[in-house]
């Protein structure tokens, strides 16, 4: 009897543990599937641009020419423009979106700031092409009409706002940019500070601070790796920006003192000459330019993670 | 003296936050505005229904881009959603510690790299050894990018489904897949499919990685294998050529893509909204 009730249960058993077996090596082999793509994106980029390391070598990395008739490529325009871009970016967009997360965080009632957060991660799902398309009807008119001219007038002394006003260039690249990022900033941001302790704030107040001088010296202190963190999450969205750049910053390979001028980006060029291009040296040299742009935000995005991770798990800072 | 400096200096630094708050979400409406306001009387019904015309012929349509954007959306999708949702599955039912936390962060990794380079490995992939530009390869472009985000999307909603849902069905004796296949991923099944819908609306308004795989095409494509025009790329070689006229299709094929996209976005958050104790994604 006890035999009989045995057997078919047993077969159960195992047929469920072969279920099981199958189904683990199953998703198993899907979550190496995401391993493997990661392995064949850097064996493709590594691969593909070998014709232009082994020809170019590691001068490519210094020269300015990019000259594709004679087959002399120098990636140096466009990471300047590349790094000029994105760092002026941040200069605009730091300020605003710190200040921003700033009150959504530490003055706007919880209601108010959930909905107006909403709103600005809207921004972040805008497409980047959306953006170009306004940037070149709407913002290179204006800053080939009034900003331009007024930085011409005012700091024309200096050499960054020397020459014509064109209206596309790196300044306005910029400007993009600066837009495209603080969305990020301002949501990591405000989650860092929202997980600041809310007695740090209260000690700070019940010894005389003003809400100001609570939130500048003790809250922003306190959430900083996590705002550095969104900095960095910012900016290497802002380095592997294509479309919207492209459209905007003039495409001129060389380098220019003057802010106003056109200059070129790392992912502008791959956009634009990556079907046109002909010969392996030239395609190689556009792969290795897309090796030099995966390295860059590969190595900010590690940081920017590293730094989120470790501010986001303290706590909230309010009810 | 000294407080009352001290006073307008907080005034007016809290001031400086809110002006910045009021800059930053004003423009999102500038560009909602912006893009009704040109694009709307662009809109009509042959944009839906006709290709488009040379340049200098006025007139025409996007139907070969809206329909084209939507098949290599569709296949993308068909591709990505599988392979993250399952892998996703992977690192929150069968965390094996090293192994999936690998697998965690070069999923991250993968998230961050630019589009641009994605579409240089589907080039490598597809349009090299096939020869000729087609809409499978921007698929599969647009399908690496799917796929860390869904994963990342499943693991982190699943993890939110409480353990004694999962304890309880295994004390019933439900074996392992059979938990996860009917207690785990509908007990977190809102959050997967916002995570999805995200992802897809995410990828429908990425132009760079198929600009050098699906390409463009004047006309209706001919199938996967073919170059196909798509609204993220058309927007784009409007955008930048010197026509009027296509200047206005741009703003059109704009209002198109947004609202789209926009939908998405509202549509996931609202479901979420509604959902139980998960966390907005």
């Amino acid at each position: 009897m006890a035999t009989l009730a045995a057997t078919p249960a047993r077969a159960a058993k195992t047929a469920s543990q072969t279920g099981d077996l199958i189904a683990r090596l199953l998703a198993l082999g899907f979550a190496a599937l995401v391993l493997l793509i990661a392995v064949i994106l850097v064996f493709a980029l590594w691969n593909g641009s070998a014709p232009s390391r082994h020809s170019l070598g590691w001068s490519f990395l210094f020269s300015k020419n990019w000259d594709p008739v004679t087959e002399k490529f120098g990636a140096l325009p466009f990471i300047y423009g590349t790094a000029m871009t994105s760092l002026l970016a941040l200069l605009i967009s730091v300020p605003l979106g710190v200040g921003a997360a700033v009150f959504l965080s530490e003055l706007a009632p919880p209601r108010l700031s959930n909905a107006l957060t909403f709103l600005i991660e809207l921004l972040a799902a805008i497409p980047s092409v959306i953006y170009g398309l306004l940037a070149i009807f709407t913002l290179v008119p204006l800053m080939r009409r009034y900003i331009e001219p007024f930085l011409k007038g005012t700091l024309g002394f200096l050499p960054f706002f020397q020459g014509p006003a064109l209206g596309v260039g790196v300044l306005t690249a910029s400007m993009i940019l600066a837009i495209m990022t603080f969305p990020f900033i301002i949501s990591v941001s405000r989650e860092a500070l929202l997980a600041v302790p809310r007695d740090q704030r209260e000690a700070a107040l019940s010894l005389g601070a003003t809400k100001w001088e609570s939130t500048w010296d003790v809250v922003i202190p306190y959430a900083r790796l996590g705002i550095f963190g969104s900095i960095f999450l910012g900016l290497a969205r802002a380095l592997g920006e294509t479309m919207a750049v492209t459209m905007v910053i003039g495409n001129d390979p060389s380098i220019h003192a003057s802010l106003l001028q056109p200059g070129y980006s790392i992912a502008a060029i791959i956009a634009n000459e990556f079907t046109e291009a002909t010969g392996a040296v030239y395609l190689g040299a556009l792969v290795e330019l897309g090796l030099v742009l995966f390295c860059l935000t590969i190595v900010i995005n590690a940081v920017a993670r590293l730094l989120i991770i470790a501010t986001t798990r303290k706590g909230s800072g309010r009810p | 003296m000294h407080l009352r400096w001290r006073k307008t200096v907080n005034a007016v630094m809290l001031g400086f936050t809110g002006v910045c708050t009021v800059l930053t979400v004003s423009i999102l409406f500038l560009i909602l505005g912006y893009l009704l306001y040109y694009g709307a009387s662009s809109l009509d019904w042959n944009f839906f229904t006709k290709l488009p015309k040379p340049p200098g012929e006025l007139g025409g349509g996007m139907a070969n881009a809206i329909v084209g954007s939507l098949e290599i959306v569709g296949v993308a999708a068909l591709i990505g959603i599988p392979i993250g949702f399952v892998a996703g599955i992977y690192l929150a039912e069968y965390d094996d510690k090293t192994f999936a936390a690998w697998v965690r962060y070069v999923a991250d990794l993968l998230n961050g790299v630019p589009s641009i380079v994605v579409g240089i490995l589907a080039w490598t992939l597809v349009v090299v050894p096939m020869r000729h530009f087609s809409a499978l390869s921007g698929s599969v472009a647009l399908a690496f990018m799917l796929i860390p985000i869904v994963t990342r999307q499943t693991e982190q909603f699943l993890r939110e489904v409480p353990m004694s849902l999962r304890e309880g069905a295994l004390a019933l004796g439900a074996s392992k897949w059979k938990m996860i296949a009917t207690v785990a991923v509908p007990a977190g099944s809102k959050g997967i499919l916002t995570g999805m819908i995200l992802g897809v609306a995410r990828i429908s308004g990425e132009s760079a990685p198929l600009l050098f795989t699906a390409l463009n095409n004047q006309f209706w494509g001919g199938g996967l294998s073919q170059p196909t025009a798509s609204l993220p790329v058309i927007i784009y070689t409007h955008a930048v050529a010197p026509y009027d006229d296509w200047h206005r299709q741009a703003w059109a094929a704009g209002l198109v893509l947004i609202a789209l996209v926009l939908t998405a976005n509202i549509a996931a958050r609202m479901v979420l909204a509604r959902g139980v104790s998960v966390p907005r994604g």
